[in-house]
């Protein structure tokens, strides 16, 4: 398997130029949505924003999950986790269920609700562009390299060693390296995670695991219930058929006397 | 005085039945809408919260409230009890027309909804989603078959009547199997959003809320239908029967509740019912209406054995019911999501014409078919509600 490719969103670099929001759109060539850059919101024709708390600034996005939670919800599998990490939606499999928007514990799918054939939109990680063994387009304009794209055990590695190096700079968490079974996008911030808007309760176990505790019973319902109807059925048939000879009898022997 | 009577009648039905047009009427206005506009257009549903009105109504409370359907078949045919036979037919028709109201609803809320057939080819076992889809596709097949023998008995076409009776006992087992897996699967639908759902709901015991809910409800379905169709239809009102079946009901409610608060013992959830909020209160109000109240009246023998009680805390139940999975599908997730969601009126009045359509149906096949004179040989126990009175057994419990 390939080494798996990620993204590195580091807060304390940011500087709030909206670089990679406008390459975004360049990219998958979205139309603009607002004058300010700093003051959108994700939506089906924005797949990623940057966004200003205070005096720091950060951005949302696909996290790319190790685990997906749309990958496993989707009743249709319009979602797939490619081997290079990005994760990818099928509009052409899509019933428009929207369960990956009910279920993705990031809040990041939108929906194309005026569209009378709707697409649940997101971003790729350019993964037409990383198969080419290029960066996305989003980490190749960042003048700061607050956004770095690479490889998921070297970001991994860039991040530890940028808490350590500046244990006073940062929040001593890297985001996404657990967060619902860990993503291919990481977050350093130097403010504890929810301040930014992120979601901060999450199990660290991929969400999908809670469903497949349900779904493995499913097997032994049908076989055990099976069993259980249909040994029920034949008792009862035969008890109620032993209560009608006996009564018949009786009625026989009642009317012999 | 009889002309009278009569009068009252008909202008009675005349005022529901034009009630029933206007919100047809609406209801065809707003899907006009629904396939020219888009979701965006007619509903309040948005990328915080994508879930809405016709997920929480029409399909988690009109798949619970067609589980009377598989309960009933099970009481009958399974567990071999046979004086409940009359209520069968009922049960499987209620049932049927429920999951086809079910299906045409996701025909509204699905964004694409001609492509529902790619659940068909295109799996996910590890989706909750189509596990659901397909248990639903095939009880949806299952029902029609149950109920197949109503109208082969009237178009007397007895050769198809006998292979069909030979092969109903497998299919009904079928049918109660698939019925347990997706009722109780609609509630693993929201096993994966522990984080957005609020904790009086949010529980691994989900699905088995759901499972025995909806056993529950079927029941209460079964005597509110009963009673009903007895009025509507002149026919004579199965009491002791809905009264054993009322009593089966309050040990699966009770059962139920106390599931739920061992579950929040164990979990830790308790003190978020001290916590006072919306949340908190609806919660209340759910157990309030939809368990305590009914059990309550259903434990004194009286009022178990008249038909004017068994059906109030049947509608009781019911109403329950409804709040709870709407409790589960909107309140539960309103604070996470920070948007507020209430239907639009357009949503309102698709999920109304829906239910009139259903009723409208019910009541044309029952006008035409024999669901409620049954032709198999059956103990002959339909008891009118008058008879039933003046013997002994009620009077022994007054």
């Amino acid at each position: 398997m390939a080494k798996q490719l990620g993204l590195l969103f580091d807060v304390t670099m940011c500087v709030g130029c909206g670089a990679c929001y406008e390459a975004c759109k360049a990219q998958n060539e979205l139309p603009k949505t607002n004058d300010e850059p700093l003051k959108d919101h994700l939506s089906s024709e924005t797949y990623t924003v940057v966004e200003q708390y205070g005096d720091v600034y950060t951005r949302k996005m696909c996290m790319h999950c190790t685990d997906p939670t749309c990958v496993s919800v989707c009743p249709v599998g319009a979602f797939e986790k490619t081997a290079l990490g990005p994760v990818l939606y099928d509009a052409d499999k899509c019933i428009g269920c929207r369960y990956c928007m009910q279920a993705c514990p990031h809040r990041i799918p939108r929906y194309e609700w005026s569209s009378m054939n709707p697409r649940v939109r997101k971003c790729s990680m350019c993964y037409e562009r990383v198969k080419e063994g290029l960066p996305t387009a989003c980490a190749e304009v960042c003048p700061t390299g607050a956004t770095q794209f690479g490889e998921l055990d070297e970001l991994i590695a860039i991040a530890k060693k940028r808490i350590e190096d500046n244990p006073d700079t940062y929040y001593p968490h890297i985001y996404g390296l657990e967060e619902a079974g860990g993503t291919n996008v990481l977050v350093l911030s130097p403010v504890p995670f929810e301040q930014l808007g992120y979601t901060a309760n999450l199990p660290n176990k991929p969400l999908p695991t809670y469903t497949m505790a349900a779904l493995d019973k499913i097997p032994s319902v049908v076989g055990i219930g099976g069993v259980f109807l249909a040994g029920m059925f034949w008792l009862t048939k035969r008890k109620n058929e032993i209560a009608q000879e006996e009564q018949k009898t009786n009625g026989n022997n009642s009317h012999e006397k | 005085m009889k002309n009278n009577l009569i009068k009252a009648l008909t202008s009675k039905i005349t005022f529901w039945s034009s009630v029933a047009a206007v919100i047809v009427a609406a209801g065809l206005y707003s899907t006009f809408l629904r396939f020219t506009q888009g979701l965006g257009g007619v509903t309040n549903l948005n990328d915080a919260f994508p879930w809405g009105l016709w997920i929480g109504f029409d399909i988690l409370c009109g798949v619970g409230l067609a589980a009377g359907g598989f309960t009933i078949c099970a009481v009958t045919h399974i567990f071999n009890i046979e004086k409940f036979k009359p209520l069968t037919r009922p049960a499987i028709l209620t049932a049927f027309l429920g999951y086809v109201m079910v299906i045409v609803a996701l025909m509204y809320d699905l964004g694409r909804p001609w492509a529902i057939w790619h659940a068909i080819i295109m799996w996910n076992t590890h989706s909750v989603m189509f596990e659901v889809a397909w248990c639903v596709m095939l009880y949806t097949t299952v029902l029609f078959l149950e109920f197949s023998p109503i109208m082969l008995e009237r178009f007397r076409m007895k050769k198809t009547l006998r292979v069909l009776r030979m092969a109903l006992i497998p299919i009904m087992i079928a049918g109660i199997l698939l019925s347990t897996l997706h009722q109780s699967s609609l509630g693993s639908l929201y096993l994966i959003v522990p984080n957005k759902m609020h904790p009086l709901w949010w529980s691994m015991l989900l699905p088995v809320f759901f499972f025995l809910s909806a056993v529950s409800v079927g029941f209460a379905m079964v005597i509110f239908e009963s009673y009903l169709s007895a009025k509507a239809f002149n026919h004579g009102l199965k009491l002791p029967l809905l009264s054993q079946i009322a009593g089966v009901m309050s040990v699966v409610l009770v059962v139920n509740l106390a599931a739920k608060f061992i579950d929040m013992a164990y979990t830790g959830d308790l003190p978020y019912l001290s916590v006072m909020g919306p949340e908190t209160y609806l919660f209340y109000l759910e157990i309030l209406i939809g368990t305590l109240i009914p059990v309550a009246i259903l434990s004194v023998r009286k009022y178990r054995a008249s038909n004017k009680w068994l059906y109030i805390a049947a509608v009781l139940t019911v109403a329950g019911f409804v709040l709870n999975r709407m409790n589960v599908s909107v309140t539960s997730l309103e604070a996470s999501s920070s948007v507020p969601y209430f239907p639009t009126i357009y949503e309102i009045s698709i999920t109304l014409m829906l239910v009139v359509l259903g009723m409208w149906a019910f009541k044309f096949i029952v006008r035409n078919f024999p669901v409620f004179e049954a032709h198999e040989e059956q103990p002959k126990i339909i008891v009118d509600a008058k008879a039933f009175r003046e013997s002994g057994w009620a009077m022994q419990n007054k």
